[in-house]
This record gives C-alpha cells, structure tokens and sequence, in this order.
C-alpha cells in the first residue's frame, strides 16, 4: 500500500474550544481500498473530527488532503462533492418520499421548463441498486423500509458521486445480526472498488472483523496506527484507555445500609431482558454498556415512563408499580435524564422555578405559589451543592452545563429520594465540573442514598461506583464488585464477549 | 442585566408601545380626515372602546393559557354561539317560567355549564387520544358550530329580559359592565399565570413538555383544565355580550377564534408555546379594536380595516423574529 496516494489524509488536525482542546495533533491516512477503523473512548474526539471533516467545524491547525490536494472544507455538501461522504448513525432521510427522489434530493435530474425526468431518475437509482444488491427498487417509498434497507438507501445515495472515502459513524448501532452481513458485503464491495473507508465503532468483534487497521484516539489525541492483523482487543482497549487509571477513589468508609430498591427479572419487550440487581442505601451502583445496551430504558421504566413487560420492582422490601413519574416521584425515585436540556430542564425558565418544578403543588399558600419557601429551597441547595448563579432569576438556559446539572440534581435532591438514578452525570459538562459532579455523587452515597449510575465513559463509572451492572444488548453480562473489575474485563463485557468465545 | 429579565419586558412593553403610537395617530389623522367635530380620545369614546374590547379580551384571556401550554383553541367561536343561544333560550323555558328575574343567574349557569363542559370535551379528546390541539378544535368548531344550528336552524334565537339589559348597559365608576368583566377576567388570570402552580406548570409544560413530564407534572389533566377554563370564558363572553343584545344569529361568532389567536400573538405569546403574558395580551386586545374604530374614525372601510390588521399582524411578526435571531446561530431554513 505504501506506494500508493492515500485517498485521504490528515495532518496535525487542532481544533480547540473554549478551554477544551478537543482535537490536539490528529494525523493519519485512509489509503484506497482499505478500511480503516477510528476507535476512542466517548469524548475521545472522534465526532470532532468528523465534524472538521464534514466542514462543521473548521480546524485551528493542520490540513485535509484529498487524494494529493489540500481540502478546506466548507459543508458536508462541499466534502461530498470533494468525494468524502459520510455514513451517519442517524439518518436523515425524507421517509414520504421514494428511494430514487431520496438519493437524488437536491440534484434530480431534469428536463426542459424544470420538469423532472422520472425515467432517468429511476433507472440511475436503480443502477446503483442494483449494484447493492438490495431488495427493494427506486420507487419503493423510503418509510416503508427497515432500518439497515433506510442505512443502504444512504449508503447509495453516497454512491452517486465519484467516492474516494466513505466515513461510516456506528453503522451497526441498529442492526440486527443478519442486517449486518449485507451491510459487510456492502462494505467489502466498496473497498473492492477501491474506496477508502472510515469505519467509526466500538465493537471490537467488527472491527477486527472488517478493518484492515486501526487508528485510536484518545483524549483529542492521536495514539498510533495499528495493522489489524497484527493486534489483539487488549493491545487495542490498552491504546483507548492509555495511563493505568486511578482507580483509588475516596475508599467506602461508609457502611452499606439497608437494600432501598431491587429489580427482579424485569424486562421491556426487547429492549432489555431479564434485568435483576439491587442497589443499597449508602451504595453507588454504575450501569456501563455501549449506546443501545439498554441502560437508560431501565432508568425509564423505574421512573414510569415506561410499562414493563415483566419482572418485578421492589422497594424497601415491598413490591411496588410504577405508571408514571408522578408515582415514581411519590415513591421517592427520582431521575436525572441523559438529556439534560431535553427532558431535565425547563431552559426557558429561572433557576429557581426549575429546581422546584416537582414540587410546587405542595409549597403553597393558599392558592397562590409561596415563593419565599421556594426560595430558601434554592437558596439551600445552591450553597449545598455550589451552583454557580448570579441569583435564583436566571434563565436556567444560560448557565453552564455543570451548573445546569447541579440545578437538576438539587431539584431532587430537595425532595430527599430514596432512589437517585443519574443517567450520563457528566455529558457535555467540562473536564472541571466532572469531578466536582463525581464527588458530589459519591459524597451523596456517604449521606445514605441509593445512587444508581449510568454511564458510557469507563473512568467516570470505575471513578464512581461500588459495584458495576456491565450490559449488552439488553442483557446483563455481569456484575462486578470494585475489587474484581478491570478496564479490561469490563470492555470484553460490554462488547458481548465472554471468556469462552474471547478471540485471543 | 440579566436576559431572562429583560426579553419579557420587551416584548410586553412593545404591544404597549403600539397601543400609544395608534392612540397619537388617530388623534392627529382624525384633526385632518374624520367627519366628526369629537377627538378621538374623547372620554365615551375611549369607554366605548373597552366595552367593545370585552367580548374578544375576554376569550383571549383563555386562549393565552392554552397558547402557553402550546396548545391552539379553534372552537371558541361555536362555544361562545352555543352558550348564547343556551343563555337566551333557556330563559323561556316552562320549568323555569316560575322564576320571574331568578330565571336569569340560572340562564347564566347553564351558559357557563355548556361552555365548561365543550371545553372538557376538547380537553378530553385532546388528553386521552393525543391528537394535536388545532385538528381537534379544527373538528369541535365544525361541530359545535352544528349544534348551534340544529337547535333552531336558520333562524336567530331572541329573549329580550330588561332586567338584564339594564344590568348590561350598566356604568359602574364610569365603565360598563363588560369592561368590569373583561378587568376581572384579566386580573384573575393574570393571578393564575403568574402567582399559582397551576400558571407555573402552564409554563414548564408549553416550555420543554418533556422536562415537564420528568417532573411528575400530570399533563394531560393539566390541559383539560385549561381548555375548560377556556370553554368557560368563551361561554363568559357570550353571556355578558348577549345579555344586552338580546339575539343570536347561528352564525354568530364566527372567526372570532381568528381574532382572539391574532390578539394573542400581538401580545407576545409564541405560537409554540412556553411564553407569553396576559398584559401583553391586553395590549393585543386593545391594539385590534383601536385600529378597528380608529380606522373607521378617519372614514375607513371595514374592508381596509382588515387588510390593514392583516398587515400589521405580519410586519410585527417579521420584526419580532429579527430581534430574537439577531446574533444566535439559528439554523437557516
């Protein structure tokens, strides 16, 4: 391959933010037909980098070079017509309208006084189809397609231009085993083509499946390039992961208490199955598992957004159902959502308003809201947890995230839960507040909660639990006391390996 | 300065603003172009002005709610026609020819009744099938508006009470009855948004619905509430407007829900929801019925008056989405 003009290179990629450096150095080059996997840690910076290939976000330093000529990208639209199209986990496609006018949106060909040529249309798609081997025809409406034909319909739409690299984002993030075959042959035919691949994922099966190498980043920087062939899980877990971590955390000094909530056999059709754990007062229990694994659809059922579909909940003991929040809120569970300015907050209102949100219909007087008992509630939890504000009239919209999570995080708190689950403590809350949040989570667990966290980042939940749930598609794979997890047994979980079929 | 503190008061200020500048330009246009020899800030007419108000006003007041909550009441209309032909035709009902004038606070019950209960059917429809507020009142106005004219077809239902009248076209402190409903309307729910729970979570749900639901907020009871309290406000309008005239044609009311929604939106309350007030809505009020008479002040049609309200409701649209994009990266679509 040496001899060859990769099709894509980077070199010295920067890209900063306001004090983070996201991307610091990253170089490296997907040659003409190989694939080649880009692997990291969540927050390792592997959608920065997409992002400043894609031309989102420009590069402080450092260059893109397509074939042999430097690139600025401007758009995604621009780096396709360069050539580099990308793969998204999410699609985006237009599901009213067909396969042909998807694949074509934008630029369908046309005939005199504007009008479309649907003959040509169709028979171009179709060419291209027919090249992917799939089961469907241009006309079929995209809606009416399963997940992976939706992924092949975006796959061809990259096919319409001259591709010279394709950056495929967690392809199989939704894909079902047998979906997955096609889409490999899809790949292996594009490599056969001669395109360079960019494979993003954290299945370690796949990727030693299909990539010729590997390409691992870590904390925005790059950590090396490695022959696929010529490595093993660990060689590559020990690249993401890096420095020995420290695991040595404020040691439990605090004795466990009583068990405050058990789950039974406790299923959600097929999103999870058969989950059973049990978490006591005192205890911190993380949740660790990759995008899908199904820890957050856990979070929800016991919060009563969603209706089980078996297995049972109990708390303090005594079995309980759940139909909404308002029950779970009254039985004293209480969740901090993944998506924080989605489902946590109400952006648009003041600090204040929104840490007593839950609770408002029981601070009254008369018919009228009794601000000033609002009021020394926020008061209390904002020196109590060290929110950052200039009063309790801020917009909730304009503090930082670390102070938005603590505002969250008060707002339960102040109704003493006995079960906190937090779901992603720290997404998008900068390297400072982290910890400030990883303390506060475990100080929480020395006063006595019941603490249950979910996480995708392995230092933040080796940093903060007692004791690991690691799961995999749906299923817990196993659960480990802090004694006996490692970076790697706990990777090997997550990724669905167990220690008979380990590829070693 | 805090941001969150300002933009509220901008946007109320603005309609006020509005409200002035209207009320200095009919002044000055009216020296030059009316017929008549009376200022157009004459005192009765100002009064007359309020009174006039009081019919959309107090509907607003209800459709503020349910647009913060970023919901859309399109039946209000056909509410306020039911309720007025409840109101005038139960008042000749046999069972209550005993009553003498008592038959009147019972005719007025029943008003309200049918409009909390249209509302609840609204509300119900919109809680338990979760279907969008604007096509379930699109259905309910159709529907309502059936009913008016299957109680008496074509023809207008009348019921002259003077005892009503007189209560009607009463001046109390110089301001007529319906200008006293329509100020207790609008303190009552200002009340409501600004200093009770059920305002608060009016708010938080119009805002992030979501967030709303995690808060254990119940939503779906919380919205039938709102589009009873509406259906009652529609029923108030009717009764106070039609206690004095005396009449109701099957059609009346018609586009009156087009009229409060513009009222409502000049006011400052976003059409998806999360934001508004009940002073700026006021101001909206006043700001369509000024324009309405001082139009027709100065010798305007009635044609003119609505191209021009139509016109006016777009430009302060336009000019409120450029002040809110200035400066943030907003997606251009």
């Amino acid at each position: 391959m040496t001899d060859q003009t990769p099709a894509l290179r980077l070199e010295g990629i920067v890209k900063t933010f306001p004090g983070v450096r996201a991307l610091d150095g990253v170089s490296f080059a997907v040659m003409p037909g190989e694939v080649h996997a880009l692997m990291g840690e969540n927050g390792a910076g592997k959608s920065t980098l997409m992002k400043v290939l894609g031309g989102i976000h420009q590069p402080n330093e450092g260059q893109i070079i397509v074939g042999e000529e430097p690139t600025v990208m401007t758009s995604p639209l621009q780096a396709k017509s360069k050539g580099i199209v990308f793969i998204h986990q999410e699609l985006s496609l237009a599901e009213e309208l067909s396969v042909a006018e998807n694949i074509y949106l934008g630029e369908l060909p046309l005939k005199s006084f504007g009008r479309v040529d649907w003959a040509k249309l169709y028979a171009q798609t179709d060419a291209i189809l027919e090249k992917l081997k799939v089961g469907f025809n241009a006309k079929t409406r995209v809606g009416d397609l399963s997940i992976a034909n939706q992924q092949m319909v975006e796959i061809a739409r990259a096919l319409t231009v001259d591709a010279k690299a394709v950056i495929f984002d967690e392809p199989t993030a939704s894909l079902t085993d047998a979906e997955k075959v096609v889409l490999f042959d899809v790949i292996a035919d594009l490599k056969s083509q001669g395109v360079g691949i960019i494979y993003i994922s954290h299945r370690m099966e796949e990727i030693f499946k299909i990539t010729d190498r590997i390409s691992v980043l870590r904390d925005g920087q790059y950590q090396g390039t490695v022959v696929t062939a010529e490595t093993n899980e660990e060689g590559v877990t020990q690249m993401m992961i890096g420095r020995k971590l420290d695991l040595s955390r404020a040691a439990v000094t605090h004795e466990l208490g009583d068990i405050a909530l058990e789950v039974r056999d406790l299923s959600c059709g097929k999103l999870f199955e058969n989950v059973s754990f049990q978490v006591r007062r005192g205890e911190v229990l993380g949740f660790y598992g990759l995008v899908g694994a199904g820890r957050t659809e856990i979070a929800e059922t016991l919060f009563g957004l969603r209706n089980p579909s078996g297995g049972t909940i109990h708390l303090d003991g005594n079995e309980i159902k759940i139909n909404s929040p308002a029950d779970a809120i009254a039985m004293g569970i209480s969740l901090v959502p993944e998506d924080r300015k989605g489902q946590g907050l109400v952006l648009g209102m003041n600090c204040r308003d929104n840490m007593t949100l839950p609770q408002v219909s029981d601070l009254t007087a008369g018919p009228f809201v009794a601000e000033g008992a609002e009021i020394a509630i926020f008061d209390q939890y904002r020196d109590k947890l060290d929110i950052r504000t200039p009063g309790w009239k801020q917009t909730v919209g304009n503090l930082s995230g670390g102070n938005q999570q603590k505002i969250v995080i008060g707002k339960w708190l102040s109704m003493h839960p006995n079960v906190l689950i937090v779901d992603e403590p720290t997404r998008g809350i900068d390297v400072g507040s982290k910890s400030e949040i990883h303390n506060l989570i475990r100080e929480l667990a020395a006063q006595g909660y019941a603490v249950i966290v979910i996480s995708s980042e392995m230092p933040e939940v080796l940093h903060v639990s007692d004791r690991i749930v690691a799961m995999y598609s749906g299923k817990v794979m196993r659960t480990f006391t802090s004694e006996e997890v490692t970076e790697d047994n706990l990777i090997q979980a997550i990724s669905g390996i167990t220690p008979t079929n380990k590829v070693a | 300065m805090q941001a969150g503190k300002m933009t509220p008061f901008i946007k109320t200020g603005a309609i006020w603003a509005f409200v002035v500048l209207e009320l200095i330009f009919f002044s000055v246009a009216g020296e030059f172009l009316s017929l008549s020899d009376k200022p157009f800030m004459d005192l009765d007419n100002m009064l007359l002005l309020l009174k006039q108000s009081a019919p959309i006003g107090i509907i607003a007041m209800g459709m503020t709610i349910i647009m913060i909550n970023g919901n859309i009441d399109l039946s209000v209309g056909a509410i306020f026609a039911l309720a007025a032909v409840i109101l005038l035709d139960s008042m000749s009902w046999a069972i209550f020819a005993g009553l003498g004038d008592w038959v009147i606070p019972v005719s007025w019950a029943l008003a309200l009744l049918t409009g909390v209960v249209l509302g609840a059917v609204n509300g119900l429809i919109v809680w338990k099938t979760g279907v969008d507020a604007f096509i379930v009142t699109l259905g309910s106005m159709l529907g309502f508006r059936g009913l008016v004219f299957m109680y008496n077809g074509e023809n207008p239902t009348s019921e002259l009470n003077w005892t009503l009248v007189d209560f009607a076209e009463a001046q109390f402190l110089g301001l007529h009855t319906a200008t006293w409903f329509l100020a207790a309307v609008t303190l009552v729910i200002w009340y409501v948004m600004t200093r009770t729970v059920h305002g608060r979570n009016a708010y938080a749900i119009g805002n992030n619905r979501e967030a709303a639901v995690n808060a254990g907020i119940r939503v779906g009871p919380h919205m039938m509430i709102n589009f009873m309290i509406i259906g009652f406000l529609a029923a108030l309008s009717a009764v106070v407007f039609y206690s004095e005239s005396g009449s109701v044609n099957p059609n009346d009311g018609q586009l009156y829900e087009l009229w409060v929604i513009t009222a409502v939106v000049l006011g400052g309350t976003k059409l998806t929801g999360g934001a508004g007030s009940i002073i700026g809505t006021l101001g909206g009020v006043l700001a369509i019925q000024l324009l309405r008479k001082g139009l027709g002040h100065i010798g305007a049609d009635t044609e003119t008056v609505n191209l021009v309200i139509g016109l006016i409701l777009i430009a302060v649209l336009f000019l409120d989405r450029q002040l809110n994009l200035k400066g943030k990266e907003e997606l251009k679509t």
